[in-house]
C-alpha cells in the first residue's frame, strides 16, 4: 500500500477520559506502517495529550504519552499544535512533553491530502 | 447532475445516545437517492456498538441495526467493523468467541470485523471519506 494518500490526523480530544487519543494514535501507526506520510496535530483540548508528567488515567488503560513520544521511531515525524488552543488554557509550550511546531490548520490541510479527525 | 462518486463512511458515535448513525444513514440514502456509490461503511470508536446483533430499541425508535443492513442491502455497501475496537467493547463475532472463549456472538448478520487497515484503504480508494462522530 505504498501508493496511500498522505494523512493529518487531527486530535481535538483530551488524553485522559476516553479512547479519543489512544484510537487516533492507533490508526497514525498503522498508517505510517504500511509506508504512508501520517502527520498528527493537536488542537483544542487535545494539546493536552502532549503535556509531560502524565500517568495512568481513570480508565485505568496504558496512557498515550509514552506512544506519542516514540512516534518518531515510527517514523511519524510530523507533529502540529495549534498554538492558540495552548494560550486559551494557560499552557506553555515547554510544559509539553516534547518539541511539535505551531502551525495553522488551514496550511496543513493544503499540505496533506486526507485528513480524519478524532 | 455532476458525475457519480464513491464515498466511504467513518462512523464513530455510539448508537442511540448520539446522532452520528442517524446522520450517517440518512447521507447514505441522499448518497444513493442522487446516483452516488457508497463502498463501505466503517466503525471505529464508539461506533462499533453499531454492528451489536443485540440492540432492542423500543418500538417507536428507529432499530439502527436493522437500518445498517437494509442499507447494505439496497447500496452493496460493505460493513466493515474495527476488530480492536470492538473487542474491548463486547462485539464480537464466532472466530473472535471462540478464540476468547467467550459464551456466545455480538456481532450482527451483515457485519464483518476487519483490521483498521480497512479504514486506510476506504481513505485511499474512495473519492470522499465522510466521519460521523
Amino acid at each position: 500500500m505504498s501508493s496511500l494518500p498522505s494523512l493529518l490526523i487531527i486530535v481535538r480530544h483530551a488524553p485522559q477520559g476516553t479512547r479519543w487519543v489512544a484510537e487516533a494514535l492507533d490508526v497514525a501507526l498503522l498508517n505510517a506502517s504500511f509506508g504512508g506520510e501520517t502527520a498528527l496535530y493537536f488542537c483544542d483540548d487535545g494539546v493536552t495529550a502532549l503535556l509531560d508528567d502524565q500517568a495512568r488515567g481513570a480508565l485505568d488503560q496504558k496512557g498515550t504519552l509514552n506512544t506519542i513520544k516514540a512516534l518518531e521511531m515510527y517514523d511519524i515525524e510530523a507533529l502540529y499544535i495549534d498554538p492558540e488552543s495552548l494560550d486559551e488554557r494557560g499552557l506553555q509550550a515547554q510544559e509539553l512533553a516534547l518539541q511539535v511546531s505551531p502551525a495553522p490548520l488551514a496550511s496543513l490541510l493544503n499540505r496533506y491530502q486526507r485528513s480524519l479527525m478524532f | 447532475m455532476s458525475a457519480a462518486l464513491h464515498y466511504a463512511l467513518l462512523v464513530m458515535g455510539a448508537p442511540y445516545s448520539r446522532q452520528a448513525s442517524h446522520s450517517a444513514l440518512r447521507f447514505a440514502q441522499a448518497l444513493h437517492a442522487h446516483g452516488h456509490h457508497l463502498d463501505s461503511v466503517f466503525f471505529y470508536h464508539d461506533g462499533v456498538l453499531n454492528g451489536s446483533r443485540l440492540l432492542a430499541p423500543p418500538q417507536d425508535e428507529p432499530h439502527l441495526g436493522h437500518a445498517w443492513r437494509s442499507l447494505a442491502d439496497s447500496t452493496g455497501a460493505r460493513l466493515q467493523v474495527c476488530v480492536a475496537a470492538s473487542l474491548r467493547r463486547g462485539i464480537v463475532d464466532d472466530a473472535e468467541a471462540r478464540r476468547y472463549g467467550l459464551e456466545g456472538s455480538s456481532l450482527a448478520e451483515g457485519f464483518e470485523l476487519t483490521g483498521l487497515g480497512q479504514l486506510l484503504h476506504a481513505n485511499a480508494t474512495a473519492d470522499r471519506l465522510i466521519t460521523f462522530a
